[in-house]
């Protein structure tokens, strides 16, 4: 029999439209605005929490939509925006210490679709609003630290192995050793190859000198650490600020992706991003005269410091007690007088070497250096200059009055604010390598809605201009064209959901076009079917050669599509892989419901029995 | 029923028509370019949201008390919004200069502001998205090439490719002739009017070698004109349903994917016109013949067949 589908086949294709439906459905519920309460690594959220939260706004006369408990963290919906930046407030006030507060819009879906696994698509930031950063880590940098510690490990096990030098220095590159003699010359070489395996050794012919160069190797291993290191490190400090949803990607060699959804205070966000703050703790010296060192005679193994309020100078041994990697946990406080201070948890060998020079230091001064790196990226006469700022300043001198190690104190610090932001970065810890911000990106939220808006807007009237046109041209075709377009319109709602695509602007553009270009097999296949009719086939024979036909042409165009679609994927960057993923589906599912899903429908109305004209 | 149109036969006032467009394209590109966002050269740009409408001149006043001399300030879309534009700096961090404009903008309004966009790219990055893009172009027109060279023939793959150039060519020429901004989503059109045009190029290709296969009477020109009255509905309804949806768009999708919508627009026109008289025309200028199209076994029985009485 012509023109009649085998069971199996409108039994696939009802089943592709009965799951595009659900998984689309998501789609239309919206979201509530929410908070979002988590806790830190330690604490973990008990019920008991739970309903502290609910009295908590039970008092403040707050509605709540909902509270759920998940994963380590509280989800309490509201009505509005209005109900949830006052508990946002509230609650930052109250438990804001313990707890992360983060502002979130929570999926509305009904239970039973998230039990499916039906989840709506996720937003862009330009839809939600939200700041989008890309970060260069300084690479530069990163390897001069390297060298910095590969010097000072070369001085120290030399003086470990006993053998004498004359200077270690920086030359051109590599770390130059001058030693006494040969005999020395060779024990350096023996002790450089024991123990400094990655680094090249070169030998210079006649005199007693060493070059220790960083392998290409140990460059690459440098700089993949360092970039791994400041995710590791972002993604930390992302935590701190309290952001739902955050987005920290690599992206190439040296540079990371950072989103942080429903953010707009940027201002803070690049500070808390972008520095490198961080405490050393050490001794004061005071066996030499400072004034002699202000006239330019500063003794070996001191460096002058200056103390941030005062701008009085202050001797400094080299030799650092501890420093920042060593804290593994710090909050903010207030100390005995009121003022700000940090709380300093530090971690075994921290304590360790803290706990010995507090016992043997008692009633001697101890100062604590506050060290902020900065990176910039200015603009000098049409060139990149990077510019690299260190600020080092003494924060505070106190005695030590007793012995301690793992947990004190720290004050001299502006504000309490600075403090906060200080006790932040060195919780999270410090970058490997300082980091500069490219490209920013921010859309606020009244933007991000009004974008939803107009892209909807947009699908909704081109939709139904192409749904009256087709219906108007084809006829009972027409509205068959039109069923299978809207099918194709929840497919590719359904897989974008299914896939978690990230829905974009340029992507609802994307759908838009799909929209007007889905209806293009459709129109070649009833342009094929009407040549067959003028040619004198039977109405039967038309539509089956009009689909035979038509499939070849429909499939070479649609590769050709298909193949620039995927070109945009592969050298675009987020906007435009939105428009290419949007693009490339359309083109996959218009295929699937103009051919086999227009068809059935074709079958059913016209297929198997006798009739002498079609409506086309 | 309506009569056949020759296409083909007007072909050299489509060559004048296009050699002048592209005449005019080449011109402009040379003389005044691209007018490039910020996406490619770098650069800040912040939109401003107030509830009444603003007055330019005070924000002006307020960014150049603050140091900012180049910034251009306009309204976009409506009086209530105010776009400020800034070239990379000299001299200033970059990062902190969309921190300096929205702090010097509120001096001496009487609302404070709504942010309602920041974008700031580094130069840098521009530089790699304009290398990008030229690539993402190239390797495109490569890949159709390769692809139509093996579904049709080499000479097919040339005029397919040469009438995308055509296209992309003059979409340009549109964007710098009326200086209209282009950005990022606009070489994102740019690249889906290569697809777009190949889609209807394509079409007709396929009809042409459908009809080599079978018409056996019949010069080049005949059978190719043929083809194109044949599917002219098809091209030209497609194109309509497309306009349709860029028109909506276009009007309603707001400020940020006008321009994206207005390239589809100029492309989807300039494609469905190259399709029937650049790319057809060209594939009988390089002398297509029925042979190039000859399926081997086919080829051989075609033979056979013209040498019978």
């Amino acid at each position: 029999m012509q023109n009649h589908f085998p069971f199996w086949k409108n039994f696939l294709i009802i089943t592709v439209l009965l799951v595009g439906i659900v998984y689309a459905l998501p789609n239309i519920f919206g979201d509530d605005p929410s908070v979002q309460i988590s806790a830190s690594n330690e604490t973990k959220i008990s019920s008991a929490q739970l309903n502290n939260i609910e009295s908590l706004l039970k008092q403040a006369a707050i509605a709540v939509k909902a509270v759920e408990m998940q994963k380590n963290k509280v989800l309490v919906r509201f009505n509005n925006t209005d109900e949830q930046m006052r508990a946002a407030d509230l609650l930052r006030n109250s438990i804001g210490n313990k707890f992360t507060v983060a502002l979130n819009l929570a999926p509305a879906t009904p239970d039973w679709l998230r039990s499916l696994g039906a989840e709506p698509m996720y937003l862009g930031l330009d839809l939600r609003g939200g700041v989008h950063f890309l970060l260069e880590v300084d690479m530069d940098a990163a390897l001069k630290q390297a060298e910095q510690r590969y010097n000072d490990d070369i001085r120290s096990a030399l003086r470990t192995a006993k053998i004498r030098y004359k200077s270690v220095s920086f030359d051109s590159g590599a770390v130059k050793v001058v030693l006494r003699n040969d005999k020395d010359k060779q024990a350096a070489i023996a002790l450089a190859d024991t123990e400094f395996r990655k680094l090249n050794v070169k030998v210079a012919d006649e005199q007693p000198i060493l070059y220790l160069s960083i392998s290409e190797k140990e460059i690459k291993e440098i700089k993949k650490f360092a970039l791994a290191q400041n995710i590791t490190t972002l993604r930390n400090r992302v935590n701190e600020l309290g952001v739902s949803e955050p987005v920290i990607q690599q992206q190439g060699d040296n540079r990371i992706v950072v989103q942080l959804p429903g953010v707009q205070d940027t201002t803070r966000a690049k500070e808390i991003l972008g520095t490198t703050a961080t405490l050393e703790y050490r001794k004061v010296d005071t066996e030499h005269d400072i004034q002699r060192a202000l006239a330019g005679h500063i003794p070996m193994g001191s460096s002058l410091y200056y103390e941030r309020d005062t701008k009085t100078p202050v001797l400094l041994k080299r030799r650092v007690i501890i420093t920042g990697d060593q804290i593994v946990d710090a909050s903010s406080g207030l100390d005995q007088n009121g003022s700000a201070s940090v709380n300093i948890v530090l971690n075994g060998i921290g304590a360790k070497k803290m706990g010995k020079f507090t016992r043997d230091n008692i009633g001697q001064p101890m100062a604590v250096v506050f060290i902020e790196q900065k990176s910039t990226t200015h603009i000098v006469n049409g060139k990149k200059v990077r510019r690299k700022e260190q600020i080092k300043e003494v924060i505070s001198i106190a005695t030590v009055r007793d012995a301690f190690s793992k947990r004190f104190q720290t004050t001299g610090l502006d504000s309490s604010q600075e403090a906060r932001k200080l006790a932040l970065l060195l919780r999270a810890g410090a970058l490997a390598a300082p980091v500069d911000i490219v490209e920013e990106r921010t859309v606020g939220p009244s933007l991000g809605q009004d974008n939803i808006d107009k892209g909807v807007l947009s699908v909704v009237v081109g939709f139904v201009l192409v749904l009256i046109f087709m219906a108007v041209y084809y006829k009972v075709f027409g509205l068959i064209a039109d069923l299978a377009l809207t099918f194709n319109l929840i497919v590719i709602i359904a897989v974008l959901s299914m896939l978690q695509a990230t829905l974009t602007l340029p992507g609802i553009a994307g759908i838009v076009l799909t929209v007007g270009m889905a209806v293009d097999a459709n129109v070649l296949i009833f342009e094929r079917i009407k040549e067959e009719l003028k040619n004198k086939q039977s109405p039967q024979t038309s539509i089956f050669l009009g689909y035979e036909k038509a499939f070849a042409t429909i499939f070479d165009a649609n590769i050709t599509t298909l193949l620039v679609a995927l070109v945009l994927f592969g050298f675009g960057t987020g906007p435009i892989k939105g428009f290419a993923i949007t693009l490339a589906i359309g083109i996959l599912t218009s295929m699937f419901t103009a051919i086999l899903g227009s068809r059935m429908l074709v079958n059913w109305i016209y297929g198997g029995r006798r009739i002498s004209k079609l409506s086309i | 029923m309506l009569k056949e149109i020759d296409f083909l036969g007007k072909r050299k006032f489509a060559a004048i028509f296009s050699s002048l467009l592209l005449l005019v394209t080449i011109g402009s590109l040379a003389v005044q370019g691209l007018k490039l966002g910020i996406d490619f050269t770098g650069g800040t740009l912040v939109e401003i949201g107030y509830k009444k409408a603003v007055n330019l001149k005070v924000m002006r006043a307020g960014l150049e008390a603050a140091g900012i001399n180049d910034a251009t300030v306009q309204h976009f879309g409506s009086s209530q919004e105010v776009l400020i534009r800034l070239k990379p700096q000299e001299g200033v961090s970059n990062a902190e200069i969309s921190t300096n404009v929205l702090n010097a903008v509120n001096v001496g309004m009487a609302e404070k502001g709504d942010v309602r966009r920041v974008e700031f790219v580094g130069p840098q990055v521009g530089d790699e998205l304009t290398e990008d893009g030229g690539l993402a172009l190239l390797y495109s027109m490569f890949g159709i090439l390769i692809y139509v060279a093996w579904r049709f023939e080499y000479k097919f793959a040339l005029g397919s490719v040469a009438a995308l150039a055509h296209d992309v060519l003059i979409t340009l020429g549109c964007f710098s002739v009326f200086q209209m901004e282009f950005d990022l989503t606009v070489l994102a059109a740019i690249l889906a009017v290569i697809g777009y045009s190949l889609n209807d190029t394509i079409v007709v290709y396929d009809r042409i070698r459908e009809n080599f296969r079978l018409l056996r009477k019949g010069s080049s020109e005949v059978i190719m004109n043929a083809s194109l009255n044949q599917t002219l509905s098809r091209t030209l309804m497609t194109s309509l349903t497309t306009l349709l949806v860029l028109v909506a768009l276009a009007i309603l999708g707001g400020e940020i994917i006008h321009n994206f919508a207005i390239a589809l627009l100029i492309g989807v026109v300039v494609g469905t016109y190259s399709s029937i008289y650049v790319a057809s025309p060209l594939v009988l200028a390089l002398g297509v013949s029925k042979e190039d199209l000859m399926v081997p076994e086919v080829e051989v029985e075609g033979k056979e067949f013209d040498m019978m009485p």
